[in-house]
């Protein structure tokens, strides 16, 4: 029986559906204090004086720290992820001292009895600000003139890059056709529900610290956390247990978590810090803005040849977490399409604005929108179906596997591995009804209803490396045992880990207990993000348990007097092949294996006791997950409100370990992205205040406004793996701007309404952009649907 | 009432529980805190995620919106209230399971008691449209199934609603 590939029910649903999850809050040690951070509510400003005085004197306090009671920890947080591009990698104080840069930067960190008094403290807390100009919006921020984030990077650029292949000016100006486009993309904010969280206790007999923490990366967090604490990482155990969804924003350590661990040393006693909702906007990392100016060269058949861009990314105040996004953004600019020359450069930009980190497709999104709206803008300007302008550029099966000279950021191609992206694209209008909705669409206008349909590719280099890890243990007493450093965030891989580890060892997987994100458990590894928690810790399972069975079937070979291939693993014992009834379990192989007496015989240098193994693996290169969404629209001119009457995902994550769970990825991924599309903006005023820091003004979908997602598997194997799978965490999101724009477009052709921004911002922008339409050519179109 | 704290005493999960509380302390922190209940979550404090949704005398409330006080005299049931008394998962939590509707779990205990009380509440539930559904459920956030496997456990589980609806009527 082989699990990989079935529709297995999770194994961790039962306890979180009982209510017996262990997130972070759930957490309670005896003696916990509790915390809360006094945020700064100036987007720029000088800190003149700080008086706690009156804060510390309120009972059931006990303690606030500033800046200046930080002792016996490193106050500078660290750069995450360095960078040579970066001109000034700017991090934040654990706590302000002089000048604070967003709104929501941490200034003094109250402990006390409660949380309830510890917020009436932190209200007793006299902070004499001295407010200073703010650099809100990228444009203004970018522009010479703009207000500096810091004194002493007065352009505001914190770093830059250029990148590309062939010559692209010379292919844009000999292109009989060309097209230059300004695309402006918002920021977003993952928000994933469950706010961040950090318990820490400190044990003065062991000299050991004990995180939980609402950690994506549980092994680099700790290792932070010891650098910062001084302490050893030997000494340090963080536990990211049940986290309530990560998305990115969870990778990033904050200087919450080294306040909470250094109050826990100093006190003596348990501390929490538990974020709520208006934090979680202010102070935790978001995504986005990217402002792209592009210009692209094609011929008159559509036929991309080559493409020019120049694009701004904001990096808020600090840029602890470097160039990845924007340098994922050039990497994926192309799509699935072949273009014989490129040249991307940009500038990242700092404004007094929280800082950023990648989210669920960390730059791809913009990279789709930009390629995508460009595929429809060429095939508005050559009078062509936009899915034929498409098929006319895809990278055909036949060219696999298909390289751009471009190297990414694991120092591996860009290679479109596997996979037949024209067949998935005609699936996708197939499934959709594109030639269907496109004969309907004139009668259905002859009755003024506005119907449109598009699809839009997107590719994602997934499954990086540089490694990940993973221990498989069969214990004597029969439990078998599966840690891993990758956390999860609902990803179900205490599933999916032990569906691979059952096949290895012919075990049913609910014998198998997976642990995953606790330090104590297995130390090696860096975490999930970048799609990459299947690919690699899947890989490594695999690995672990295959020498695991090795392991066994050698002692059975002893045990039974019969030649180790003659053996196999199943239902739970190593037996001989054909005759299942001579065979030794695996538990009893196990407690063979870790004698208590006698003599074992085996080579010193390769001998290690019991059946336990480690496996890694450590990627040459990503595999790039591709696919189409293609969804059909109706608008209402009147109101703008857009009805979403069908959504296709068609998908290639390679090998399919187990469709429920892919398929929740994908579903998930594209709600995500509808959300991204439509509603959610981050809004900041002039002054970098923010605007949307409630769900009142910061508008998640809920389930009226998602509407049913068709999803279908294409599997192509990726061969830079032995599983054969590709990531597909997030896959769902990325082209989905695209592909509902395209579609509001096409309804809308009659107007001629254009849209080159994300979000749409909802109804009145629909409306905005008809008017618009119209005013640029008379009111002739707009007359034909009534006002608007 | 003693150091400003007032006693409240109510019915959870069944058990009787008494307590004294500070008046401004939310229903939310004493389940979660006072009670240690944890099931019930937390995920924006001002009524709109639906995560820490309760029944408060039959009623599927926020708990975020309460004070403790004001729960005084009631009947409570929280997610660790709905399994079986030998623990086993009740039809929708069983629903859930098969359908992959939850993924991180976190508003998973909200959703449970909107979707059990919109199920009690509607015999015919497995005739509605999938629109019908969504209403309902539109009172609670997730971010991470994009609701569709949501709707369909609360479809699969709704027959075994109506048997039990019918069994006590008879
Ligand atoms: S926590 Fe109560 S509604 Fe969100
Ligand atoms: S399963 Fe994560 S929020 Fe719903």
């Amino acid at each position: 029986m082989t699990h990989v590939g079935s529709p297995l029910p999770r194994l961790e649903d039962a306890r979180l559906l009982a209510g017996r999850g262990r997130f972070t809050d759930d957490v309670h040690p005896d003696g916990l204090l509790e915390a809360h951070v006094l945020r700064s509510p100036h987007g720029h400003a000088r800190i003149a004086r700080i008086d706690a005085a009156a804060a510390r004197a309120l009972p059931g306090v006990v303690a606030v720290f500033t800046f200046d009671d930080l002792v016996g920890v490193e106050r500078q947080m660290p750069m995450i992820l360095p960078d040579r591009r970066i001109l000034h990698p700017k991090t934040q104080l654990l706590l302000a001292a002089e000048v604070v840069r967003y709104v929501g930067e941490p200034v003094a960190f109250v402990v006390a009895e409660t949380r309830y008094l510890a917020e009436d403290a932190a209200e007793l807390i006299e902070v004499a600000y001295e407010p200073l100009p703010a650099a809100s919006a990228l444009a203004d921020a970018a522009s010479p003139g703009g207000r500096p984030v810091h004194a002493d990077v007065p352009d505001n650029v914190a770093g830059a890059d250029e990148i590309g292949f062939g010559d692209a000016a010379a292919a844009l100006a000999a292109s009989p056709r060309r097209l230059r486009r300004r695309f402006d993309l918002a920021r977003g904010h993952a928000q994933p529900l469950e706010p961040r969280a950090t318990v820490a206790r400190f044990d003065a007999d062991t000299d050991l610290l004990t995180v939980w923490d609402t950690t994506q990366g549980p092994i680099p967090a700790r290792a932070a956390l010891a650098a910062m604490l001084g302490l050893g990482i030997d000494q340090v155990r963080v536990i990211a247990g049940d986290i309530g969804g990560g998305f990115g924003p969870k990778m990033v350590l904050y200087p919450e978590e080294v306040l909470v661990a250094h109050a826990a040393m100093r006190l003596g006693r348990p501390v929490k810090w538990v974020e709520d909702r208006m934090e979680s906007f202010v102070a935790t990392a978001s995504e986005r803005e990217q402002i792209h100016e592009v210009e692209v060269g094609f011929d008159e058949e559509g036929r991309l040849l080559g493409l020019v861009d120049h694009f701004w990314y904001e990096t808020g105040a600090y840029i602890p977490y470097g160039l990845n996004t924007p340098f994922v953004t050039t990497m994926h600019l192309l799509g699935l399409y072949r273009v014989p020359a490129l040249a991307v450069s940009f500038q990242a930009v700092f404004t007094n604005r929280m800082f950023v980190c990648p989210y669920r497709g960390a730059g791809r999104p913009y990279s789709a929108f930009v390629i995508e709206r460009i595929m429809d803008l060429i095939a508005r300007e050559l009078g062509l179906e936009p899915a034929e302008v498409r098929r006319r550029n895809l990278i055909p099966p036949e060219a696999m596997p298909y390289r751009y000279p471009l190297t990414y950021w694991d120092g591996g191609p860009v290679e479109f591995d596997s996979g037949d992206y024209p067949g998935m694209l005609e699936e996708a209008l197939a499934r959709v009804g594109y030639r269907e909705i496109r004969a309907a669409q004139a009668a259905a206008r002859g009755e003024g209803r506005y119907v449109g349909v598009a699809a839009a590719a997107y590719c994602e280099i997934t499954g990086i490396g540089p490694y990940e890890g993973t221990r498989v243990r069969v214990q004597p007493g029969g439990r078998i045992t599966v840690a891993t450093g990758v956390g999860s965030q609902g990803q179900g891989h205490h599933t999916t880990l032990a569906q691979i580890v059952a096949d290895e060892l012919g075990v049913a997987p609910e014998r198998i207990e997976v642990t995953v994100g606790d330090t104590a458990q297995f130390d090696w590894g860096i975490g999930s993000f970048a799609s990459r928690g299947a690919v690699t810790a899947g890989n490594a399972a695999r690995i672990a348990a295959r020498k695991v069975a090795r392991q066994a079937r050698e002692w059975a070979s002893e045990m039974l007097e019969v030649d180790a291939g003659d053996l196999e693993l199943a239902e739970g014992s190593v037996r001989l092949k054909g005759v299942p009834e001579v065979g030794v379990p695996l538990e009893e192989i196990a407690r063979r294996a870790d004698p208590a007496r006698g003599r074992i015989g085996r080579d010193p240098e390769t001998f290690r006791p019991g059946l336990e193994a480690d496996g890694f693996f450590n990627p040459a290169q990503g595999t790039m997950g591709a696919g189409f969404h293609a969804c059909a629209v109706e608008v209402d001119p009147s109101t703008g409100t857009v009805a979403i009457l069908k959504y296709v995902v068609v998908h290639d994550c390679g090998t399919v370990i187990n469709p429920l769970i892919v398929e929740g990825q994908v579903v998930g991924g594209a709600a995500l992205g509808i959300g991204g599309a439509f509603y959610e903006r981050v809004a900041y005023d002039e002054e970098a205040q923010l605007l949307t820091s409630t769900y009142m003004d910061y508008l998640i979908p809920t389930a009226s406004e998602v509407p049913a997602i068709d999803v279908v598997h294409f599997e192509s194997r990726s061969p830079h793996n032995p599983l054969g799978v590709k990531g597909v965490g997030e896959a769902g999101t990325l082209p989905v701007a695209p592909a509902l724009v395209g579609a509001i477009e096409d309804a809308l052709a009659p107007f001629g309404a254009t849209f080159m921004t994300m979000p749409l911002a909802g109804p009145d922008a629909v409306r905005a952009a008809i008017r618009a339409a119209c005013a640029a050519r008379g009111e002739e179109g707009c007359r034909a649907s009534g006002p608007v | 009432m003693a150091d400003g704290k007032v006693a409240v005493a109510l019915t959870v999960n069944g058990e009787r529980r008494e307590a004294l509380v500070e008046p401004r302390l939310l229903l939310s922190d004493f389940i979660r805190h006072v009670l240690r209940l944890t099931g019930t979550h937390v995920g924006c404090e001002h009524g709109v995620c639906g995560a820490c949704t309760v029944l408060v005398d039959g009623a599927a409330c926020r708990s975020c919106l309460l004070f403790a006080v004001q729960a005084n005299g009631a009947e409570i049931v929280t997610v660790e209230g709905l399994a079986g008394p030998d623990g086993a998962l009740a039809p929708l939590q069983q629903a859930f399971r098969d359908c992959h509707a939850l993924q991180c779990g976190y508003c998973t205990p909200g959703f449970l008691i909107s979707a059990h009380a919109f199920l009690r509440d509607t015999p015919d539930a497995a005739e509605r449209s999938d629109a019908e559904i969504r209403s309902a459920l539109s009172g609670n956030l997730c971010r991470c199934t994009g609701y569709q496997a949501i709707v369909k456990a609360v479809r699969q589980a709704a027959p075994a609603y109506r048997e039990a609806g019918l069994e006590e009527r008879r």
